[in-house]
């Protein structure tokens, strides 16, 4: 049934194009040179896949969650530091679209739609991460805006972002600003040498009496967490949770694909029983994690309270199937699976950072026992 | 009107969380620490589906979404200017 609604609706090239085309070929480079070319970047805005998700009213692709999760596992089985441009990008996106005042949507969603801008979005801290309440970034009232001082850390696509999602601290709580990347008093500072994920160009801001006009304020100061940040993340576990599916699925085609050419003790791999083992252990986890990333598709699309925590719960156990089958499927390439000319190294690589980002893995296990304990965990 | 809202609204959230039955209609849900801000984005999208109403950035204030009340005011007037 799924497979049904990714044609519906045309951007401007195909999906095969954009994977085998733009985004494939320049895959293992990204990784291995650790930096995303802009000219790949500007192929890939052009494609308006980026604003995928975006109603069509406010020049997005429209799609619905079914079409996005092919587009995210069809992304994340090609390239995960991609796929975060996708993740990132999309939720900045998204929040502009859903929460943006008239002007936000008619003046700067289009720059991040139609003329190639990226926006990035800055939620992390040096000293917050998982406890993100306790952003220490400031939002002061001044004369037309507000100033913000502080500090961002590990912000995917924030060396070459044009706009910025950030969270800070305000009076009245949480308040989420969007601030030009080239703003004075903002100094960007590259983040090389990343585990996995390399190429996505993560960055360091640091903000010195930053000026942001009042009209740049995304939602109401005090709802900048319960609201704009719960929103993002939730598309942002969304993206992940199929891009992980996406990680196993090309684990497991390469791992059969290797297992039947390679021939170990006159056999090939695939006839040697703890080799089947293994890889029956990849399809059923594999399968599992697309099952629940599929339940909480369609409770998105009907647009069901419990969507939220649904795919926090995909995303959960659609990250650890993705290192636990990248793991075997770099034990079954045996030495093979150990070098840079294997695609299944960066997949094992890429794989442990999805159980990191977009909340740990150990935050959405809070996330669902505390659902559990409010009093509704019935699976749908 | 407002009364069959506001039992929808009760029922949402006897089905989701543990002691609602016993929350009247004015008392501060957030502040009985029933529930958390995810349940707030929980409670838009609820709203939005259940009434077929657009909650809008400037509907973001505590004081709509405290209580099962204020959450029935806001759902009966919006209903009403969509009409």
């Amino acid at each position: 049934m799924l497979q049904k609604s990714i044609e519906t609706i045309g951007p401007a090239v195909s999906v095969e194009r954009l994977i085998d085309g733009i985004i494939g070929p320049a895959a293992d480079q990204v990784d291995r040179e650790d930096k995303t070319p802009p000219e790949l970047i500007a192929r890939i805005a052009d494609s308006r896949y980026l604003g995928a998700g975006v109603g069509v009213e406010h020049g997005g692709l429209g799609y619905d969650s079914a079409s996005l999760g092919q587009l995210y596992e069809a992304v994340g089985g090609t390239s995960a530091t991609i796929l975060s441009l996708f993740t990132v990008h999309g939720m900045a996106c998204h929040v502009l679209a859903r929460w943006g005042t008239d002007f936000q949507k008619t003046r700067l969603l289009p720059r991040m739609l139609d003329e190639g801008n990226i926006c990035a979005f800055a939620l992390t801290e040096p000293d917050v991460g998982s406890d993100a309440r306790s952003v220490a970034c400031t939002a002061t009232p001044t004369d037309g805006g507000f100033t913000v001082n502080g500090a961002k850390c590990w912000i995917s696509f924030g060396q070459c972002a044009d706009l910025i999602v950030l969270i800070a601290r305000a009076e009245q709580g949480s308040i989420a600003l969007i601030a030009d990347a080239d703003a004075p008093g903002i100094t960007i500072t590259p983040i090389h040498n990343m585990l996995g994920f390399r190429g996505a160009m993560l960055a360091r801001f640091d903000f010195e009496d930053v000026f942001v006009p009042a009209d740049r304020v995304l939602g109401r100061p005090g709802f900048g967490f319960s609201h704009i940040v719960n929103s993002a993340l939730d598309l942002g576990r969304f993206a992940v949770g199929w891009g992980c599916v996406g990680i196993a699925q090309a684990c497991v085609d390469l791992s059969v694909e290797y297992a039947k050419t390679r021939r170990q003790f006159d056999k090939p791999l695939i006839k040697h029983q703890l080799v089947q083992g293994m890889i029956a252990d990849m399809v059923t986890q594999t399968k599992a994690a697309r099952a629940l990333c599929e339940s909480a598709t369609s409770l998105r699309d009907a647009k069901d309270p419990d969507a939220i925590v649904e795919v926090a719960t995909a995303k959960y156990f659609a990250s650890k199937t993705a290192m636990e089958v990248a793991q075997t499927a770099v034990q079954i390439h045996g030495a093979y699976g150990c070098s840079g000319d294997s695609r299944v190294e960066r997949f094992f690589r890429d794989a442990k950072i999805t159980e990191i980002i977009e909340g740990s893995n150990q935050m959405h296990q809070i996330i669902i026992a505390h659902q559990a304990a409010m009093g509704g965990a019935k699976a749908k | 009107m407002t009364s069959s809202i506001t039992e929808s609204v009760r029922d949402f959230l006897k089905d989701r969380v543990r002691g609602a039955e016993n929350v009247s209609g004015d008392e501060n849900l957030f502040e009985l620490g029933l529930v958390n801000s995810l349940f707030a984005m929980q409670l838009v999208n609820f709203v939005e589906k259940e009434f077929g109403v657009v909650v809008e950035d400037d509907d973001l204030t505590i004081e709509h979404f405290q209580s099962i009340n204020a959450i029935a005011d806001l759902v009966a007037r919006k209903t009403e200017a969509a009409s």
